[in-house]
This record gives structure tokens, sequence and C-alpha cells, in this order.
């Protein structure tokens, strides 16, 4: 047999079994991305559902990036599982009490409803491009027109009508989805780390001030790639979104480790130890100093001071990549550090992840990377630039 | 048995009225005879109907276990029988059952508490593969000093059980928690929930692994390798429906306690001569 990867030193008492860490930082990255998909259709809901027109610039950004995440969203799961070629197990006899059973379900529903939505508002173009483009193109949006190539002002009508409903469900699907994954750690009771109420809670906020980050990150590469000016008021609205729903964020965030001190259950000497010690990093100074405390000053200043031009590019730019860290900081410290702190509640272990391997640190990266790898392709075949299509 | 078969059956023709189709009867043909599990925890069944045992009515038994805590010795021979009969993963990371060690020694408010795992006592067996507890206290002022068996507890409303997503394990009739390794998809969700720390991943086989009361062996009339080879009584197994066998009358005769019982688990390990920093 292969040596067992995963073995974590600990000091304390640990059970023996637990000396071998279940999740990797594979199950860090999956509720990462998760929360990607539910925070950047938020944003394009805001544009979508309630009409906020200084989000048109990037409504159809937001859909596309969605869709991408939303489709390695089961990478890292097939990734991490035993036998990854059992996992239709979970669809064709779900085990009903089970939070993981409805997964397949739930992203399956999802992702049908990215697709939809994105077929609606990318119509146009599609339509357009399979009469203009020739040969392998051609039949490629041929296809994906699926025979529907009436764009009249009628037709149009009844798009819209479409986008605005499945921007409307959408709205309580992608929530629901990434406070599902807040519920499959809140529910454990075997660890009071995880075992939060607001835990759901607290995934959405994080996953809605992730995606909102990353749409701003992707939105002014993307402007500086394409060589066009930032649309001022659009990254200000971003800004705005990423500073309120923050607020909310820390808010929870606090309430619950707050709550958990002040009940000071059996085990919360152990956590207390674990925070102050190797949870220093990666938890005080990462999530919550530099990833949230410095954006929110920056934010909140700009918003004060009411900056504009270049400095809001950057001061914005700069919140959302530390927002982006604070989060991904996050999943790491709810993931990770959960399992770190021994059930026993005697004892800390300490993951160290592999490099290589299924569930090394290269794999994760290379899961990471793969929805923006897609991204970059997808806008050529499908840009989202509010020029280039007409429909929404 | 026939109860039970008659129930899984339902439960397959209702779901398969639900799903319909093609789909579900490709599926189904492949996997054997699937069933959905039914809806709360302690009510799961199996994914696929387990193979009728001949001679055994598994609804005739409800099965439990004992642990009498004061007369366990610290010899480990219940862990190494366990890992041969069982073939378990042999290092020092996967162990279906453990001792605990605690030790109170004098001026210090908690016991140092440590199992055959920990690299001391590791070390002193010079093997990964043999199990003792080094004697690392011997010059120290032990004020009291106890061993404490561990094992699956057997939850009546098994945690594990509950956010399994396939239903690959479950609660049999006889109150025994298995996991059908054919089924398992190794997500470790299951791992995760026992509060116990009784399950781990078998990185041979890919699923996940834990104790099963020796269920090969408890249906043919023998007792778990364990308590069989237990040289001081420590472990005690049997039915409860017997009243006069080993567990039952141990459960009678003692103030019995379980461990965690705050998870509402339920657990089917009954222990005697715990001490309050016990986890």
């Amino acid at each position: 047999m292969e040596p067992v990867p995963n073995i974590a030193p600990f000091i304390g008492y640990v059970y023996p079994n637990e000396t071998v860490i279940p999740w990797t930082v594979l199950i860090v990255v999956y509720p990462y991305l998760t929360g990607l998909v539910a925070g950047a259709f938020t944003v394009s809901s805001l544009y979508h559902v309630f009409g906020m027109q200084r989000f048109k610039p990037v409504a159809h950004l937001a859909l596309l990036t969605s869709l991408c995440c939303m489709l390695i969203v089961p990478v890292p799961l097939l990734l991490h599982l035993g036998h990854p070629e059992r996992a239709f197990n979970a669809m064709i006899t779900p085990h009903t009490t089970s939070a993981f059973a409805i997964f397949g379900y739930a992203a399956a529903c999802y992702v049908l409803l990215l697709l939809l939505e994105n077929w609606f508002v990318f119509r146009p173009h599609i339509v357009q491009q399979a009469q203009r483009t020739k040969g392998v193109l051609r039949l490629f949006y041929r296809a994906l027109s699926l025979g529907s190539d009436d764009l009249t002002e009628n037709a149009m009508r009844y798009d819209r009508k479409w986008i605005f409903a499945l921007a409307v469900i959408g709205i309580p699907a992608a929530h629901g989805l990434h406070g599902y994954v807040g519920f499959v750690f809140g529910s454990l009771k075997s660890r009071e780390w995880w075992s939060s109420d607001l835990m759901p809670a607290i995934f959405l906020f994080s996953a809605i001030i992730s995606g909102t980050a990353l749409l701003i990150v992707i939105y002014v590469i993307s402007c500086r790639l394409r060589k066009v000016p930032v649309d001022s008021p659009c990254l200000k609205g971003m800004g705005y979104t990423l500073w309120g729903f923050m607020l909310f964020t820390l808010l929870l965030e606090g309430v619950e480790f707050a709550s958990l001190v002040y009940r000071g259950r059996e085990g919360t000497d152990m956590i207390l130890e674990f925070v102050k010690g190797p949870l220093i990093v990666p938890f005080v100074i990462l999530q919550f100093g530099i990833g949230s405390l410095i954006p929110l000053l920056v934010l909140t200043f700009m918003i004060w001071r009411g900056t504009g031009g270049k400095t809001l590019i950057a001061g914005v730019f700069a919140s959302a990549c530390l927002v982006l860290v604070a989060v991904l900081m996050m999943r790491w410290n709810v993931v990770i550090g959960g399992q770190e702190i021994a059930k026993t509640g005697k004892g800390l272990l300490t993951y160290t992840p592999t490099f290589l391997g299924r569930e090394g640190l290269l794999a994760a990266a290379g899961v990471m990377a793969a929805p923006f790898v897609l991204l970059s392709v997808m806008v050529r075949l499908f840009p989202p630039w509010p020029q280039a299509t007409k429909a929404g | 048995m026939t109860e039970t078969e008659d129930k899984s059956v339902e439960a397959r023709r209702g779901f398969l009225r639900l799903l319909g189709g093609a789909i579900a009867c490709a599926a189904t043909a492949e996997a054997g005879h699937v069933t959905v599990a039914e809806a709360g925890a302690s009510a799961a069944l199996p994914a696929v109907a387990p193979p009728a045992i001949p001679g055994y009515d598994w609804t005739k038994h409800r099965w439990a276990f004992g642990v009498d805590a004061t007369r366990c010795i610290g010899c480990l021979r219940c862990v190494e029988a366990c890992k041969t009969e069982n073939d378990v993963i042999g290092d020092a990371h996967h162990f279906r059952t453990w001792v605990e060690r605690y030790v109170y020694l004098e001026g210090e408010e908690t016991p140092r508490v440590d199992s055959h795992s920990d690299p001391v006592n590791i070390k002193a067996s010079g093997s990964e593969r043999e199990y003792r507890f080094a004697n690392r206290y011997k010059d120290a002022n032990v004020e009291k000093a106890f061993f404490v068996p561990k094992l699956c507890n057997h939850c009546t409303h098994p945690a594990c059980v509950q956010v399994c997503p396939t239903g690959a394990t479950y609660r049999t009739d006889d109150g025994v928690v298995v996991i059908d390794h054919k089924y398992c998809i190794g997500c470790q969700y299951c791992v995760q929930a026992c509060p116990y720390g009784a399950r781990f991943f078998n990185e041979e086989k890919k699923v996940t692994d834990k104790c099963t009361w020796c269920y090969h062996r408890i249906t043919k009339g023998l007792q778990p390798a364990c308590v069989e080879v237990c040289p001081v009584g420590a472990r005690i197994f049997g039915d409860l429906r017997d009243k006069q066998s080993p567990v039952s009358q141990f459960i009678r005769n003692n103030r019995t306690r379980v461990l965690k019982p705050e998870t509402g688990n339920a657990p089917n390990v009954y222990y005697v001569g715990l001490d309050k920093d016990v986890m």
C-alpha cells in the first residue's frame, strides 16, 4: 500500500483515527467556488431583477463567471471521493437525511438554470454569429441557437421575460445552494467549531462578498486587457455592495465567535488555545485583519470622501483582492481549522497539505484556476461586454 | 428478515415510481437491489439489500456491548486481535477499537491521556503493528490511573448514518451499524459526523471503515474477537433480547453510563468505571 497521506502530528490527546485528516484542501476549494457562484449571481441579479442600471456593464459577465465556476464545483468533490465512479449512488439512491445527498440534485438544477439564463442572455449574439461566421464556428453557433433565430422585438420581449423569471428563481436557488454548504458543516454536532446555527448565514454572506470581489477583479482586469475605461458608477456600485455585505458578514462571524466563547461549553478552552496559537496567522491576521478590516477601512474611507477616478479603481480593486484572500482563509479556517481541533476537546492537530497527489496543493490550484481558464474561453465565444449584446 | 425485505422492496418501488423511466431501470439493474433509504436516521435501510445469512434471523436479536473499565489492564490484546480478525490497516492511524490511558499525577488538575497510538508508545513497542503502553510515568507520583477501551458505539440514532449520502452505511435490525464497502463513495462525511472518532478511511479500499462488533462472527454465534481475547473480562457482549446474556446481566447488575450522551446519538456501548474526564 502507498503511504497514507494527510497524517497530522498532534499535541494533547486526539482519538487515534483522527490523526488522518479526512477533508483536505480540496474541500476548502469546494465551498469557495460555490460561494463565488452565488456571489457573482447576486451581482447579475442586481441588474436583471432589481433593475439597477449601474451594474449593466458587469451583469452578463457575472452570469458567465457564475456558470464557469459552477461547472467546476463538482470537480474538487469528485477528486476527493474514494470512489468517484460511484458518485451517482448519491443521486440514484439518495439518503434523504443527508445534506450531501441533496447536493447532486441542487447543483444539477442550478447548472440547468444558469445554462438557460446564459442561453437567453447570449441568444442574440449566438444567432448573429451563426449567420456571420463560417466553418466549425458556424456549426457551433447554429447548434447552440437550437433552431431559434428569431430576433424580432416580440421575440426579444419574450426572452427578457424568461431572463427575468430565471434571475428571480436564481436568487433563492444560488443562495439556497450556498446556504446549504454552510449547513453541511453547521449541522454536524461532532465539532464545536462547526456546530453553529449561524454557519449557513455566514457562508451565504461571505459568498456574496467573495463573488462581488471576484467580479470587481475580473472587471477591472478585463477593462485593462480590452483597453476600455472602467465604468466608474458600476465599480462604485460594486464597491458599495461589497462594503454593505462585508458589514453583515463580519457581524455574523463576530456574533458566532462571541457566542461560542461566551457559552464556553466543553472544549472551548481548546478552541481558544487554538485561536491564540496556530490560528493567529490564518484567522486573526489574514481573515480578519488584512482580509477584512483593511478593505473595510479603505472602502469606508472612499465612500466617506467620495473618492473617484484612478484612486477609486485602485482602492476598490485592492480591497476586492484582499476580500478574496479573506474568504479563502475563512473557508480554510472552517474546513481545516475544524479538523485541527480534536473531537476529544483535549488536543490539536496540524494539517500540512501535500504538494503533489490527487488531494495536493497543485491539484487544488488547478481546480481554482480552471473556472478562469474556462471563462477566458467563454468571453471570446460569448462576449459579455454591453455593446456586444442587446438582450437583457 | 421477510418483513425487512418487504419494507425495502416497498421503498424501492416507491422510489422507482417517483423517478420513473428507463434511467432508473438501468441504474437498478446495474446496482443490484437498489433501495432508497427511508427518512429518519434510525430507520435508514441499506442501499443494497444485504445477503441473507443462513440460519440467522436479525429480527430476533438486539446486540449490545459492555465495557468494565475497572477491569482493563491495558494489555491491548483486543486491539491486535481486532486488527488481525478484520484485516485493519496495520499502522498507528487506523483502529476499529483502541484503549485510552488516563493518568492523574500528583499536583496536576487534569489527567494525562494517551492511547497506544501515541508516538511515545509506538516507539516503545518498536512497530506500528504491535501495541503496548510505554511505562512513561514510572518516575512520577501517580495518584490515579485507569484504562478505557473504546470502539464504535453502534448508536441507536447514529449521526454517521444520518449524513451518509448514499445509504451505504446503515443500522441493521439487530442493532449493528455497518458499511457496505461496495456502495460507499468514500466522501468521509460519516468520519466527520461521528463524535467518537470511531470511523476512519481505509486507503486500501478507498472506503470508510469501522467496528462491526465482528458481525461475521456474532451472526454465527461467536463473540467479537476483542471480547474473546480479553484476559480479564473487561469487554462484555451479548443479546439484549436474552435476559441471561452476559451484556443483559452486566447492564442489570451495574450502574452503567454511555459516552457523550448529550449528542443524542443514544450509544449502545455501556460503561462501568468511567471518570468524569473520560471523553
